[in-house]
């Protein structure tokens, strides 16, 4: 038994790496990926480009407008007096908000009444739209705080004690809320993914396209000797990806990894018996390598999305949640995020590494019953 | 290997009512024969006609929808793997891995096959020798001519020298060159005890087997030795006829009631009567009645070509809607 995996174990090393095109799929890409990712993937929204309506003109409304511009979330794009030429910024996305203060807003301070500024904001993109409005209401309410404060010492020529709730926040895990840190552990879970899944699911079919197989089903290889031939090598390859790109996210982003690096392999270990499960299973029962890739496309795109990758798990319709229990991902990205973040331990997250295992052993078991048909 | 080849009648393949089908359409319907250990057995019939799908059955590779089959005293049904482990096995596709080189090829089915350590090395350079490959051994297998690849091809299906080897087609798409030295290897083997069997559609080579089976629509329509079948399934004359202009004398010749069939052939044509004397007069008047002229008339032993035509000719007319059989099935 053994030395039949191991000939087809030096087999599959010598075919993947002596192609250059792929010697560069295995080792550059998920690199490159991590890095541009790493930059790309973010929610944070900063440097909101913002036209201003400034119809009042004077220290107060500038002290406003210097409010938002002197943040890092908003750079002041155009100063106009034109609605038009604002919403035509809008329109042609050069800017993605529009601060209008009309005239009268310091005299209507002064008088103590209620001054409105308007803050329009570009809809078309929710999430971000979702941000401005807060940032803004943010600001204002900074500059109210402030207003009431210099009116208060104004009227009474002194300071006097006013109670205030004052708010702490502090995000543990994660003090500078870096969505970097949130994502980046996810790209490594998802990259690993996709390379094993991809590599996999050619395996198969390549031999039975170039014609391959048919030779080695007229040898006395038993099925699971063929198959764990096949997979160790993409399982090696699945390792030295993870490696590779934790060590890119934890020196180049300085992503904090705060839990054990051997409980990290553990898991990888446990998800990759799934994608590689699923990746022979997908190249079983496809009879060519486009079959093959596209099936592959086909699960990793849900797998993803339903994974809370990007979307927060909690927030899917129940079914959806339901079906996320099967996706691989999802448990893998706990785990990926709770040893980098939190530095949690085997103790909590047996469960997700448990269900990994029972998973990766379905789908092997599967792939294997499937390839033992297709030589009858 | 045995040492000296064992001419007896022991039967190494057996196959009985075997049937394979493929939805509605039977690739095999129903063959019986038996293959006696050394000889050289050869399967002939045109594409489609079911060769390579009983050879797949032989090897485990594909399961018969009927009928049963013994191979070195295993079931092919049950005992598959253990067949396995017996025979050697090579396609009309060449597949062996492009991207490994020829020494790396024969080491990953030495691997395989569990060549006993001692052995591995003895038997490499054996390879190696027959494939006359030893000064290209560290050379990608992609770059390799035709005829090469067949050669390591059959070398890396006799490393750990089955008893009986199938070759399905080995010599298709090669140079006659290669087919020649590829039928030496044969040769070779079958002189040390080896069971050959092998499926093709040259005529030419067919004459090489020590016995012949023919198989057309599924079905085997004549099986003995290739001097056998020329005589005893050919009760006809054959007539060879050199002319002017053979395509529209054959027009001619296809309309005399004295002639039964009338082919293309070389140069010429060949018509095949009942009565020799009777057509040989009937084509004189007609070529000469039509102004072509004749160059050579005369009665010649048939070729196996020429059995082959005439049986299948016999079978299409005994059933006119299996004209299905002629598409080629690739499983």
């Amino acid at each position: 038994m053994w030395e039949r995996i191991l000939t087809m174990l030096r087999k599959e090393f010598r075919s993947v790496f002596r192609d250059p095109r792929m010697r560069m799929v295995i080792l550059g890409l998920p690199v490159i990926q991590t890095l541009i990712f790493g930059y790309a993937v973010t929610l944070d929204v900063r440097h909101v480009r913002l036209a201003v309506i400034d119809r009042d003109r004077t220290p107060a409304s500038r002290a406003l407008v210097a409010r938002f511009t002197g943040s890092a979330y908003f750079d002041a794009v155009a100063f106009t007096p034109d609605e038009d030429v604002a919403r035509a910024l809008v329109d042609a996305a050069e800017a993605s908000a529009i601060l209008q203060i009309n005239a009268g807003y310091e005299s209507r301070l002064r008088g103590g009444r209620t001054a409105a500024v308007q803050l329009i904001v570009d809809g078309s993109d929710s999430n971000t739209a979702r941000f401005v409005v807060n940032y803004g209401t943010m600001i204002a309410a900074t500059a109210n705080n402030q207003f009431l404060l210099e009116q208060t010492l104004r009227q009474a020529g002194r300071t006097v004690p006013i109670g205030r709730v004052d708010l702490q926040p502090r995000a543990w895990f994660n003090a500078d809320l870096e969505s970097r840190n949130f994502y980046v552990p996810g790209i490594i879970a998802m990259l690993v993914m996709l390379v094993s899944l991809m590599l996999t699911s050619m395996s198969i079919v390549r031999e039975k396209e170039a014609g391959t197989i048919e030779q080695i089903m007229v040898t006395p290889i038993r099925p699971i000797e063929f198959i764990l031939g096949k997979c160790a090598p993409f399982a090696a390859i699945g390792f030295l990806n993870v490696c590779l790109v934790a060590v890119v996210g934890l020196f180049w982003f300085e992503i904090p990894l705060r839990g054990s690096f051997p409980l990290l392999l553990l898991g990888t270990a446990c998800f990759l018996l799934s994608t590689l499960g699923i990746g022979l299973f997908i190249s079983t029962v496809s009879a060519t390598q486009q079959q093959a890739m596209m099936t592959t496309f086909f699960f990793f795109f849900p797998a993803m999305l339903f994974s809370g990758f990007i979307f927060p798990i909690a927030n899917m319709p129940t079914v959806i949640q339901w079906l996320s229990l099967l996706d691989p991902l999802r448990y893998f990205l706990i785990i990926i995020r709770g040893v980098f973040l939190k530095g949690i331990g085997f103790d909590v997250l047996w469960p997700q590494l448990g269900a990994l295992v029972a998973l990766g052993l379905c789908v092997m078991t599967f792939a294997v019953a499937r390839f033992r048909k297709t030589i009858a | 290997m045995r040492a000296e080849p064992a001419p007896s009648a022991e039967t190494i393949v057996e196959v009985q009512n075997l049937e394979k089908h493929f939805g509605a359409f039977k690739a095999v319907a129903g063959i019986s024969f038996a293959v006696r250990r050394g000889e050289i057995f050869g399967f002939l019939g045109p594409n489609g006609a079911g060769k390579s799908t009983t050879i797949r059955m032989l090897c485990g590779l594909l399961a018969p929808t009927a009928g049963t089959g013994r191979v070195a005293g295993f079931d092919i049904v049950r005992q598959a793997e253990q067949i396995k482990t017996r025979i050697g096995y090579m396609s009309q596709k060449f597949s062996l891995y492009d991207e490994l080189t020829v020494e790396e090829n024969i080491d990953f089915y030495s691997g395989i096959y569990r060549v006993p350590k001692a052995k591995k090395a003895e038997r490499k350079a054996w390879v190696l020798e027959m494939a006359g490959l030893a000064a290209h051994r560290r050379s990608r297998t992609s770059v390799l001519s035709g005829g090469w690849k067949q050669r390591l091809a059959l070398g890396c299906a006799v490393l750990h020298e089955p008893p009986i080897l199938f070759l399905d087609e080995p010599t298709s798409g090669v140079d006659p060159n290669s087919r020649r030295q590829f039928w030496d290897l044969i040769y070779d083997l079958a002189g040390r005890g080896v069971t050959v069997f092998v499926t093709t559609h040259y005529m030419e080579e067919s004459e090489y087997c020590d016995r012949l089976g023919i198989i057309y629509r599924g079905e085997l329509i004549a099986l003995g030795p290739p001097r056998e079948l020329k005589t005893r399934h050919m009760s006809e004359a054959v007539l060879e006829i050199e002319c002017a202009r053979p395509n529209d004398a054959m027009g001619l010749i296809e309309r005399l009631p004295a002639v039964k069939e009338v082919a293309l052939f070389g140069k010429g044509l060949h018509a095949v009567a009942s009565d020799a004397i009777a057509a040989e007069t009937a084509i004189r008047a007609a070529l000469a009645a039509a102004n072509l002229a004749l160059t050579r008339l005369e009665r010649i032993v048939p070729t196996l070509e020429d059995v082959f035509v005439s049986l299948c000719a016999a079978r299409s007319a005994g059933q006119p809607n299996a004209a299905g059989a002629q598409t080629e099935v690739s499983r």
